[in-house]
Order: structure tokens, then C-alpha cells, then sequence
């Protein structure tokens, strides 16, 4: 059985519709990369599978181990085993990191999740969420508190935007960490050798799936177009 | 119950440390009312203080830097009560002492308590000032804590004042602090109000001096039908002076909150800033907190004990 499974789902804000006739298939375990230009609706996907405040598909069934989720709240959905990272992490205020990253379990040793991101955690552990962490240390951090919160179905939005090339070993060691825990990774990037690691790929243009199959397959299909901002309709007449 | 037995159990209770009453290294002065009910100094701080008819009226004098902190206990133990506070500070060149005050007024119904407080900081001196207050679940309190400041040459003044547990009941803060050359003035506030509460911050910072610096910060949330109104005044009048206003207000249920920020610029090399932001809690971190499994409930509580910590 599909972990999680998409069927035919439908997303319209106002006259615009994002997705139209949308499914995939993610099984348990698996980590399936999601391609696809600016505004074709990749992010827009995650808040669906999460969802998000006003984010519901307008018809269609999102199944999460069979059974459909789409009436359930964000927590509720997260306390299932699915969970985010958002591709821009916020700040909080007064909220230490490790207060963070102990936010599902108190009594969790938060250091191992530090290490596993390449933070040094003495240097971070007492350290606000605020404006005092730049932009790609709170992307880390975001990507700790994913492992820390052990998911069935991790859920990541661009995890190596605003992350240093050098970093972006720490990224797919997430990933590798995340697969080796049991988790299933939807892996959103624009990076092909992020999307490499993946087991299968998925590219999204004009609100549907065009191609799917091995991450290599599916990069080269994706470039041989070119688009660099989505148009808004499939720019693959045959597929 | 004695007054200052059951005083120091709340102080105790609100996170006080009783052993300072014991502790001979440790500076202290306790009123209930218009009762002085211990008092301590230690080797460079002068305290004089006497009883007045609603309250109490306190001379300090601090001459050198002072290694513990000085705790101030003052309250009201009754439901019903005035307790009127009336402080002059001085602090000598370079002297410096962080002072520790808890305000207790556990079963207050019909309690006024006003504090009046004019401090001047000398040279190279420093003055720590945290400020806790619980009121206790009743609302039935008014607390007006005025203070005026001057802050000398290399000066320091930093204020700090919470009142995050039980209810607010009806509050004028009004600090006014004029900062010298090269000095430094911080005030924060830190405001949980519910209910009915009423909450009034009226804080200024005059930079008077060239490379003066100052910060005003607020965060209130409020709840229920409570309201609130921050001003934060800042005033840069000389060469090289920095400030900044920084406001943040959070808004649930039919509260209402206003933001004031004023900002006088009267010298072309100095620069004052300010932001304000009042709303509900950010969607965002809401959403965030949430993907981690926490209701809306508990996201919204982590989110604002996060900003009034």
C-alpha cells in the first residue's frame, strides 16, 4: 500500500487552476523528488499534502496509508507522521533552538540533531530563533527539527535553497538520515544533483505530473524544454 | 499570618529567592503598605528610608559597584489597600548595582499602588532595574509606576519590567530617561494582560548626548477584552545619537491594541528608528509549530511566550 497517494485532486484559486487532475504515489520509505519551474505549483503541492490554512483540494482524495486526510487539520495531519520544511523558515521569538527541537519530546537530547545538519550544538543550542540566526542557519535548524520529529512522510520545500554549495553534503546526509529512519521524503528541488539521490522523480508542469520515472530520466526531460517560470499550461502538448 | 512572613511566601512563590532576608551579602528592602518590614544595606549603598502615611519614601545612595544584586520587595497582602512608593536614587561615578524588585499584591480587589521614582546615574556608573509584578487573579489593582532618569557621561541604565502572570488590572507605565554623551539607556516591558485589564506604556528616551544610544522595546499580548496602548517616545538631539522603537503587540479575541511611536530628530547626524507590529499571531509560525504536531492552542502559547520571555 502507498504511503501516500494523490488521486485526480483538483486545486483552484479563483479563476486559476493550479493543479487539474493532479496524482502521484509516494511508498513507504521511498524518497520521490518533485520537479518543476517557478510557479508551477511545487510548494503549492506541499501545502496541500500539509494542510495548510487555505489549502484544501477543490475535488479529489489525498490518502495518507489509505485512508483520506483531506478533512483532517495541519496537526492533526502532522500527529499522523507528516511533517514540512518550509522552503523560508520562520523566526521565533524567545523560542531557543533547543526548545525547538524539543518541541515533540522534552526529554530528547537535541545535541545529535545539531550534529547531524553540521551545526556545532554549544554554539547553537541556547541561541534564539530570531533575527540573530542568518538565514541559512535557520534552514539547519528547520532541517533538525524534521529528523527530530522522526516522520513517516517528511515533506521538504527547497531544503538547499539558501544553503551554501559546500553545505549541500548536509543536505542529502538529511535526507540519507531521513531514509535510514523509515521515513518517506518528498523532496522538492531545483537542484539536479539533489535530485539524484532521490529513487524516483516527478516533474509537475501546467498543474499535472508530465513525467515520472528515475530522477536522471526525469531531470533530462525537464531541461530539454528550458522553462525557467511556469507559463501556466502544460508546455508538453503530447505528454 | 505576619505581614512580612506571608509578604516573602509570595515572593517565594512568584520566583523570589526568601533567602535574601538571611543572606548578609545581599542588600534588601521589604514594604507591606506603608510598613517597613526589613531592610539591609551593604558596604557601598546607603539606604534611607521611613514610613509615610499611604506608603513609604526611600533615599539610596550607591558609591561603589555593589556585587549582589539589591532586592526590593513591596505590596499589599490585603484585597484592599494603597501602597504609594517614593524613591530617590543616586548613583555615584562609577558606581554600579543591579537592583531586583518583585511588586506583590496577590489577593488584590481594590489595591492602588504608585511608584515615583527619580534616579541619576553619574559617570561610568550603571543601574540593572528588573521589575516583576504579580497581581493575582482578581484584576482589582491600578498600578502607576512613574520614573525620571538622567544618565551621566558613559552612563548605563537598563530597565526591565514583567508582569506576565495573573491578571494586569488597570496600568500607567511612565519612564522618561535623558541619556549623555556616550551613554547607553535600554527599557523593556513584557505585558500578558486578559480580562478587562487596561494597559497604558508611555516610555521616552531622550539622547542628549553626542554618541548617546537608546532602545525602547515592548511586547504585549492580550487577550479576552483586555486593551493596550504602547507610545514610545525617542528623542535624538545631538551628534552621532542612535535609538530605536521596537514594538510588538499580540492580539487574540476581542482585545484591542494601539501602537504609538514618536520619533524627534532635532541634529543631522543623529539617527532614530522604529518599528510596530500588532496583530494576531504570525499564520506562519502558527503553521510551523503546527507541522510539528502542536493544536492551535498550544502553538499560539509557545508563540507568545516566546515574544514576552
Amino acid at each position: 500500500m502507498p504511503l501516500l497517494e494523490i488521486k485526480d485532486m483538483k486545486y483552484r484559486v479563483n479563476d486559476k487552476e493550479i493543479f487539474s487532475g493532479f496524482s502521484i504515489s509516494v511508498k513507504p520509505g521511498e524518497v520521490h523528488a518533485i520537479l518543476g519551474t517557478n510557479g508551477s505549483g511545487k510548494s503549492t503541492l506541499a501545502y496541500l499534502i500539509m494542510g495548510c490554512e487555505s489549502y484544501f483540494p477543490t475535488s479529489g482524495d489525498i490518502l495518507f496509508k489509505g485512508k483520506p486526510i483531506n478533512g483532517l487539520k495541519l496537526h492533526e495531519r502532522a500527529r499522523l507522521g507528516i511533517t514540512l520544511a518550509w522552503q523560508e523558515p520562520v523566526r521565533l521569538e524567545g523560542i531557543s533552538v533547543r526548545d525547538y527541537l524539543t518541541l515533540k519530546d522534552r526529554e530528547a537530547d537535541p545535541s545529535q540533531y545539531l550534529e547531524m545538519v553540521g551545526l556545532a550544538p554549544e554554539h547553537y543550542l541556547n541561541r534564539m530563533m530570531d533575527r540573530t540566526l542568518s538565514g541559512g542557519e535557520r534552514k539547519r535548524i528547520e532541517l533538525a527539527s524534521i529528523i527530530a520529529l522522526e516522520p513517516e512522510l517528511a515533506i521538504l520545500d527547497e531544503p538547499d535553497s539558501g544553503i551554501d554549495m559546500l553545505s549541500i553534503q548536509d543536505v542529502i546526509n538529511v535526507i540519507n538520515i531521513l531514509k535510514k529512519n523509515g521515513a518517506a521524503v518528498i523532496l522538492i528541488t531545483h537542484r539536479e544533483e539533489i535530485a539524484k539521490i532521490a529513487d524516483s522523480a516527478s516533474q509537475i508542469c501546467g498543474g499535472k505530473i508530465v513525467c515520472s520515472g528515475a530522477p536522471d530520466e526525469v531531470a533530462g526531460f525537464y531541461k530539454s524544454k528550458k522553462c525557467a517560470v511556469c507559463p501556466g499550461k502544460s508546455v508538453y502538448a503530447s505528454a | 499570618m505576619h505581614q512580612l512572613e506571608e509578604l516573602m511566601r509570595s515572593f517565594g512563590e512568584s520566583g523570589g529567592d526568601r533567602s535574601i532576608l538571611t543572606n548578609e551579602n545581599i542588600a534588601h528592602l521589604v514594604a507591606g503598605g506603608n510598613r517597613i518590614l526589613s531592610m539591609r544595606a551593604v558596604e557601598g549603598l546607603e539606604v534611607k528610608a521611613k514610613e509615610t502615611p499611604k506608603g513609604i519614601s526611600a533615599k539610596v545612595r550607591v558609591t561603589a559597584a555593589i556585587k549582589n544584586p539589591v532586592h526590593l520587595c513591596f505590596g499589599i497582602i490585603h484585597k484592599k489597600g494603597i501602597q504609594e512608593i517614593k524613591m530617590d536614587i543616586v548613583f555615584e561615578a562609577g558606581a554600579s548595582a543591579n537592583f531586583i524588585a518583585h511588586c506583590i499584591f496577590p489577593k488584590a480587589e481594590k489595591v492602588r499602588h504608585i511608584m515615583d521614582a527619580s534616579v541619576r546615574i553619574g559617570e561610568n556608573a550603571q543601574m540593572g532595574y528588573s521589575e516583576t509584578h504579580y497581581h493575582g487573579p482578581f484584576g482589582g489593582i491600578e498600578v502607576i509606576p512613574k520614573a525620571h532618569v538622567i544618565v551621566g557621561k558613559n552612563g548605563r541604565f537598563s530597565a526591565d519590567f514583567s508582569l506576565l502572570t495573573g491578571r494586569v488590572g488597570k496600568l500607567w507605565i511612565d519612564y522618561a530617561v535623558e541619556v549623555g554623551e556616550n551613554a547607553v539607556s535600554e527599557l523593556t516591558t513584557r505585558i500578558f494582560g486578559h480580562g478587562d485589564d487596561m494597559i497604558n506604556i508611555k516610555e521616552k528616551i531622550v539622547l542628549a548626548g553626542e554618541n548617546s544610544k537608546g532602545l525602547i522595546k515592548a511586547r504585549v499580548a492580550i487577550e479576552d477584552q483586555a486593551q493596550a496602548e504602547v507610545t514610545g517616545i525617542t528623542e535624538g538631539n545631538a551628534k552621532g545619537a542612535r535609538g530605536h522603537v521596537d514594538c510588538l503587540e499580540i492580539v487574540k479575541d476581542n482585545a484591542v491594541a494601539r501602537a504609538i511611536p514618536i520619533v524627534n530628530v532635532s541634529h543631522a547626524l543623529a539617527k532614530v528608528t522604529h518599528e510596530a507590529a500588532i496583530g494576531s499571531v504570525d499564520k506562519r509560525q502558527l503553521e510551523t509549530l503546527m507541522a510539528h504536531g502542536l493544536s492551535p492552542e498550544e502553538a499560539v502559547d509557545v508563540i507568545v511566550r516566546g515574544i514576552l520571555r
